[in-house]
């Protein structure tokens, strides 16, 4: 028997019973399109954090005081002062993995312009910090590291500071705002970046040297944070052990004490983060791959009905001298094409409303292509199981016991 | 002498109906030779359909040996049975047993499409030819149920005919027909037989059997008469008698 022959029977047999095909199909396509959708809606959203969390620096470590694995506990005041400047000296001198590196101070409270105030944050850095966190300078120009140096009254705002000080659009450079009664020079402003996904203002800030608000607004000798590139992503992880090292010998760590400080690398917060959405698209394609396994077992139930209804049929191919293998390869190859041709329709309708959700919701989608292969081969494999035992029955029956069935 | 095309020894068919057994071939012996045109009669209950099933290959006898076209059947499995039917038999129903839905080329097609060896080609030409043969060269394409009884039946019988058997048999292929199409479809099978096919045709219609050229009589699972018919009649002619309907 050959298989073109085979084909034209079983296309034959389907072309007969349209609508029911397609009804059979129904669970297919929509188990398929499904399936293929909530895995967008899925992988879109982590895509989405995954470029987010990229868009806050670049390979960034950041070191915080404390050690923040301690679970929820509250850490003593004194344990939150550990990060000296000598810290961030040494990380600069001796680490090799790292690209640049900034220590952090910062210090919230009202800037004033004449009559306009707004609240915002004062952040104390070194140059290298524009390169960590991917700031760039629009108008003016950076402070210099005599500025920091000399604890210069200068500072660099972003566009919301600008716009709530400098409402009429009066250009900001030049200009002297004040700060806790402390008076700035605007030397710059910053190219805005927008919110990100956590619904945060990321141009709601002012960049100063950190010397400045160390010394100046704070008054005080230790730095609150630390922030570093790695040279690559491969090395974030040895730079972060390098430093864990560094930062260890600097504060007279012995063996058996614990980490006084902490180090988180963007790295892991990507993974942190994305986790979350991980076990959101596991869970919907869960949801998904149950429709397509109720879609197969429609399969298997009209395909058993089928094979019921066709006993007659099956009997006549039979006497005719069609053998079981045909007889069971024509309901196998029925019931894969039905789960084909649903499972490409469905592929089809997945993508388009994958596009839908995107273009109504704005929800962000991400079609991979694995996604479609596996949900096609999922419906495929589908219609082979659930074909099979129909089939294995039709292909098993007596002839004359057929021919004869009423 | 000739091979016989059939030769059946002592075949025994039982069937276990619960705790009973039917014994419906309780011992049947008879051979056909090629171009023969058997009837077989008998009460109903007499085991005339059983013994058309094995004589097809579709049914296997509880005992006895079948020899078609010299092959012994009793040995066979079932994929072998099945490639015998294929080659060697052309079955006609009582109740057509044509695929619904489907137009009377495809019909004829369907014991080709089971033949590997058969080019799509050459399949459609069988087909057409054995339409042509039994007069429905008009009726190519026309679905199942868009034709009379008698059309399908003769769709049955192209059927039966295209893959060239070296056997036709029929179970009371005229029985679900009025007399007139019933007498249209005989002037078939004796054309058939005229151009030397053998005809094996079951029926309960004693006239049928003045048709053809040997009648054996079943009763009870036994033969209890095989006749030759010295005086074949014409159906041509009975045909020619009937009076013409109007409708
Ligand atoms: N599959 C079966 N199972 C049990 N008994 C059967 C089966 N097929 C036939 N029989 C029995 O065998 C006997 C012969 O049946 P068969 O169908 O051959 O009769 P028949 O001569 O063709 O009758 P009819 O003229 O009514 O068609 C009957 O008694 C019937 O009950
Ligand atoms: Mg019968």
């Amino acid at each position: 028997m050959n298989f073109t022959n085979l084909f034209k029977i079983a296309l034959r047999a389907l072309g007969n019973n349209k609508f029911r095909g397609f009804l059979t199909m129904l669970g297919i396509i929509i188990g398929v399109a499904s399936v293929i959708t909530m895995l967008a809606i899925g992988q879109g959203s982590k895509k989405s954090i995954q470029s987010e969390i990229s868009e806050m620096g670049s390979n960034m470590i950041m070191i915080h005081p404390g050690n923040m694995e301690r679970g929820g506990v509250r850490q003593e005041a004194s344990s939150m002062q550990t990060l000296k400047l000598t810290d961030y000296q040494s990380i600069v001198n001796k680490a090799s993995y790292i690209s640049a590196c900034s220590p952090s101070v910062n210090s919230s409270g009202q800037f004033i312009y004449g009559a306009n105030n707004f609240p915002s944050t004062m952040n104390g850095i070194s140059e290298d910090y524009m390169e960590i966190r991917k700031i760039s300078v629009k108008d003016g120009e950076m402070f210099t590291e005599q500025d920091i140096l000399s604890s210069a009254k200068v500072c660099l705002v972003g566009k919301t500071v600008t716009d709530n000080l400098f409402p009429d659009g009066e250009n900001p450079i030049g200009k002297v705002i004040r700060f806790n009664k402390i008076p700035f020079k605007i030397i710059g402003t910053l190219v805005p970046k927008g919110y990100n996904s956590m619904g945060q203002d990321q141009d709601n800030l002012v960049l100063a040297p950190y010397t400045t608000v160390q010394k100046r607004v704070l008054a005080i000798t230790y730095i609150q944070s630390i922030y570093a590139s790695a040279i690559t992503e491969a090395m974030t992880e040895k730079a972060t052990e390098e430093i864990t090292e560094i930062l260890r010998s600097n504060h007279k760590l012995k063996e058996t004490d614990e980490d006084d400080f902490s180090i988180r690398s963007q790295e892991e917060l990507s993974s942190m983060l994305t986790s979350t959405t991980d076990m959101m698209t596991i869970l919907l394609a869960c949801i998904a791959g149950i429709s397509l396994l109720v879609g197969g077992i429609g399969i298997m139930n009209i395909m058993y009905v089928s094979v019921t209804e066709r006993t007659r049929e099956i009997g006549l191919r039979m006497s005719v001298g069609a053998r079981g293998i045909d007889i069971l390869s024509q309901f196998l190859i029925e019931a894969i094409l039905i789960s084909i041709t649903g499972g490409l329709i469905g592929v089809v309708i997945g993508i388009g409303s994958s596009f839908f959700v995107n273009a109504v919701l704005s929800w962000p989608v991400y079609i991979q292509p694995y996604s479609v292969i596996l949900s096609f081969a999922v419906c495929t494999i589908t219609g082979i199981f659930f074909g099979w035992y129909p089939a294995k029955k039709a292909s098993e029956l007596d002839p004359i016991d057929a021919i004869r069935y009423e | 002498m000739e091979k016989p095309i059939i030769q059946l020894e002592n075949i025994q068919r039982d069937f276990i109906v619960g705790s009973e057994t039917v014994h419906a071939l309780r011992g049947v012996t008879f051979s056909i030779f090629p171009g023969e045109f058997v009837t077989i009669m008998g009460t109903s209950g007499s085991g005339k359909s059983t013994l058309l099933n094995t004589l097809g290959c579709l049914d296997t006898p509880s005992d006895g040996e079948y020899y078609l076209d010299g092959y012994s059947v009793r040995q066979m499995g079932k994929n072998e049975r099945a490639r015998l039917r294929n080659n060697k038999i052309g079955f006609v129903f009582q109740s057509y047993n044509l695929l619904p839905k489907t137009n009377a080329l495809e019909n004829v097609e369907l014991p080709l499409m089971y033949n590997p060896n058969v080019s799509a080609k050459f399949r459609k030409e069988k087909a057409l030819q054995a339409l042509n043969a039994v007069g429905l060269a008009d009726r190519v394409y026309h679905k199942s149920n868009q034709m009379s009884g008698g059309q399908q039946q003769r769709v049955a019988i192209a059927r039966a005919l295209v893959n060239d058997p070296v056997l036709i048999l029929a179970d009371e292929a005229t029985g679900n027909l009025d007399t007139r199409t019933s007498v249209e479809i005989l002037v078939l099978f004796q054309k058939l037989h005229q151009a030397g096919r053998t005809i094996i045709f079951v029926t309960h219609n004693p006239e049928i059997a003045t048709y053809s050229s040997r009648n054996i009589v079943l009763k009870d699972g036994r033969i209890i008469e095989d006749k030759y018919n010295q005086h074949i009649e014409s159906a041509q002619k009975a045909l020619d008698l009937l009076p013409v309907m109007n409708d």
